[in-house]
């Protein structure tokens, strides 16, 4: 478009119009096809955000910031911040800590194809329908402790459900293939002649990951840690139907969805829903934080 | 000798987890559908006999005839207005470079980014305000807000790759907007295009969170029905939850299993490397 601009204006005289100009700059016809999307998701997702933001400091009852004190002040409240992180952390962990072995090894096959769609399975069928299969199976009456039982491991069924283990399995049903797919292709994104290279200079396996694929990887490992970590962190169905959700895995969303929907609350509601993006912003930071602390280089992995 | 050994040992450990995990969903998976054709199933390790029974008293008991209707309603308006709303967003985004085109890129990855759970509470609380909330418009809205911005996410570098010449050539011959979309672009983009929509289409079957709480009592789609259900467990029959559980599935699957003929399952997941 800058090349129409620049052969007309010179014969239109010295002013171009502010068409052309705009054109100039990037800003045509087609650049107006954004309008649409743009204005819809600024209607739909920023100002209820602001909304949200603003009706937060407007309690029912109390000062402005009475809803935040209500918060932090009644253990009710804020010990749910506690609790979904003492379900999110280690989720988020696990699935990184096995994710990342396992996808090394898949890298190497050459039909991954039919564990991929083997993995995807659950991040389709979505949570509830996962809560509503653990019910049974992993229940006392379940197969997988009869199966325990058969083979002589357990005297009486572990209960798994209906508790904090319950919640835990779920995220990591749900959650490792999540998290697993991400690192896969963030790792089949290195250039494979690089460890080549380090293999053909001797370096051992050990090493290779060491000084090879860690740094490439570590970008792209930090996003997965901050995806996964904020999917698990706003947990619902499964805390509500395979937890405690009045005790054990009473996690933020709960709360902030019992004032919504329970005590009508929605300022306190949207008070709490900030609180929970607080904290999720809070950690993905220092992830970030931490990632800058362990190596400094291009964000960009190794396929350039 | 010695190293390879070692290295069998972690290859094998590997691969047992992998098979541990697989197991357990599959028999996850299979629990769930051998118990919805169960007669009586406790304290054995298989159901005492079969039945088909409980698909047409869940069909009966759930409402599923209208649940499914409004699922389809839903989905449909979801695919067809983010396809509309995405597209051209994306064609935008690919060929041209303005001021603010970075701040643009960030509205379009938070929605994609910030768990619907978080963001869904503001929302909801707007749609009650104006009135949308618990109907079928406000359901629809509110399914598109996540979608809308994969749609973009997934098409812009699809069109990036279409080479500019081809509309340039088209305008040399004197091609007007209209038939340049309808004869050069449309054909070029419709693979993506398809690949993009039934992606959404999937994942608005799925999505629990927002029409949960955006939905009111005629404008629950299955997943939110199937949730009410075990929710409330114990007034109904679980084999005729399993049976809900299993027609859920069957819906999803079926439309997962056409959209993998497209693309790659890997897809499903990593929009965010494709953002960059």
């Amino acid at each position: 478009m800058s090349t129409v601009a620049s052969t007309v204006a010179p014969i239109r005289a010295a002013a171009p119009s502010l068409r052309l100009r705009l054109a100039a700059t990037g800003i045509d016809g087609v650049t107006l096809l954004l309008l649409p999307a743009a204005l819809f998701l600024i209607a739909l997702f920023i100002y209820p955000f602001i909304y949200g933001f603003v009706l937060s400091f407007e309690p029912k009852q109390g000062g402005t910031l009475s809803n935040y004190q209500r918060f932090f002040s009644d253990s009710y409240f804020a010990n749910t911040v506690a609790t979904t992180m003492k379900i999110a952390l280690p989720v988020t962990l696990l699935n990184l800590t096995l994710a990342i072995p396992i996808a090394f090894r898949v890298r190497l096959l050459r039909r991954q194809r039919l564990l991929t769609t083997f993995l995807v399975l659950p991040i389709t069928l979505g949570t509830v329908l996962v809560a509503e299969g653990m019910l049974f199976y992993f229940g006392p009456q379940g197969w997988f402790n009869r199966t325990l039982m058969t083979l002589g491991l357990i005297s009486h069924p572990v209960r798994l459900v209906h508790n904090y283990w319950g919640v835990l399995i779920s995220l990591v049903i749900t959650g490792f293939p999540f998290t697993f797919l991400l690192t896969l292709s963030y790792i089949t994104g290195i250039d494979p002649s690089l460890e080549q290279a380090a293999a053909t200079l001797g370096a051992k396996p050990a090493a290779r990951f060491r000084h090879i694929f860690w740094p490439l990887l570590l970008p792209g490992l930090a996003i997965t840690f901050c995806l996964s970590f904020v999917q698990a962190y706003s947990v619902f169905p499964s805390a509500v139907l395979v937890g405690e959700p009045a005790a054990a895995t009473r996690v933020i969303s709960i709360a902030a969805y019992q004032s919504a929907f329970e005590d009508y609350d929605y300022s306190m509601a949207s008070a709490i829903a900030m609180i929970m993006a607080a904290t999720q912003l809070i950690v993905v930071l220092a992830v970030f934080a931490g990632r800058a602390l362990v190596y400094r280089g291009p964000v960009a992995s190794g396929k350039g | 000798m010695n190293r390879s050994l070692t290295e069998r040992l972690w290859a094998a450990a590997l691969w047992l987890l992998v098979g541990f995990f697989i197991l357990n969903l599959t028999a996850l998976i299979a629990t769930v559908i051998t118990s919805s054709f169960a007669t009586r199933w406790l304290g054995t390790w298989f159901p005492a006999d079969f039945t088909t029974r409980w698909y047409f008293s869940a069909w009966d008991e759930f409402q599923l005839g209208d649940v499914l209707i409004v699922t389809f309603e839903v989905v449909f308006a979801v695919v067809v207005l983010a396809g509309l709303l995405g597209v051209p967003a994306a064609y935008a985004m690919a060929r041209r470079n303005f001021p603010g085109k970075k701040l643009l890129m960030l509205l379009f990855l938070l929605p994609l980014l910030v768990p619907p759970i978080t963001y869904g509470i503001p929302m909801a609380t707007v749609l009650y305000k104006t009135g949308l909330g618990g109907t079928l418009a406000g359901v629809i809205l509110a399914n598109l807000v996540p979608t809308v911005p994969f749609v973009i996410l997934v098409m812009i570098p699809f069109i990036e790759q279409i080479d500019p010449r081809i509309e340039a050539a088209a305008r040399v011959f004197g091609a007007g907007t209209l038939r340049l979309f309808i004869y050069v672009l449309l054909p070029i983009l419709t693979p993506g295009v398809l690949a993009a929509l039934l992606l959404v289409l999937v994942r608005t079957i799925g999505m629990f969170e927002l029409t949960f709480l955006t939905a009111g009592p005629t404008s629950q789609t299955l997943v939110v029905a199937l949730y009410y259900a075990v929710f409330a467990a114990g007034v109904r029959a679980v084999q005729s939850i399993d049976a809900m559980a299993v027609i859920y599935m069957a819906t999803t699957l079926v439309w997962l299993l056409i959209a993998l003929r497209f693309v790659n399952p890997t897809q499903i997941v990593a929009r965010a490397k494709q953002a960059r």
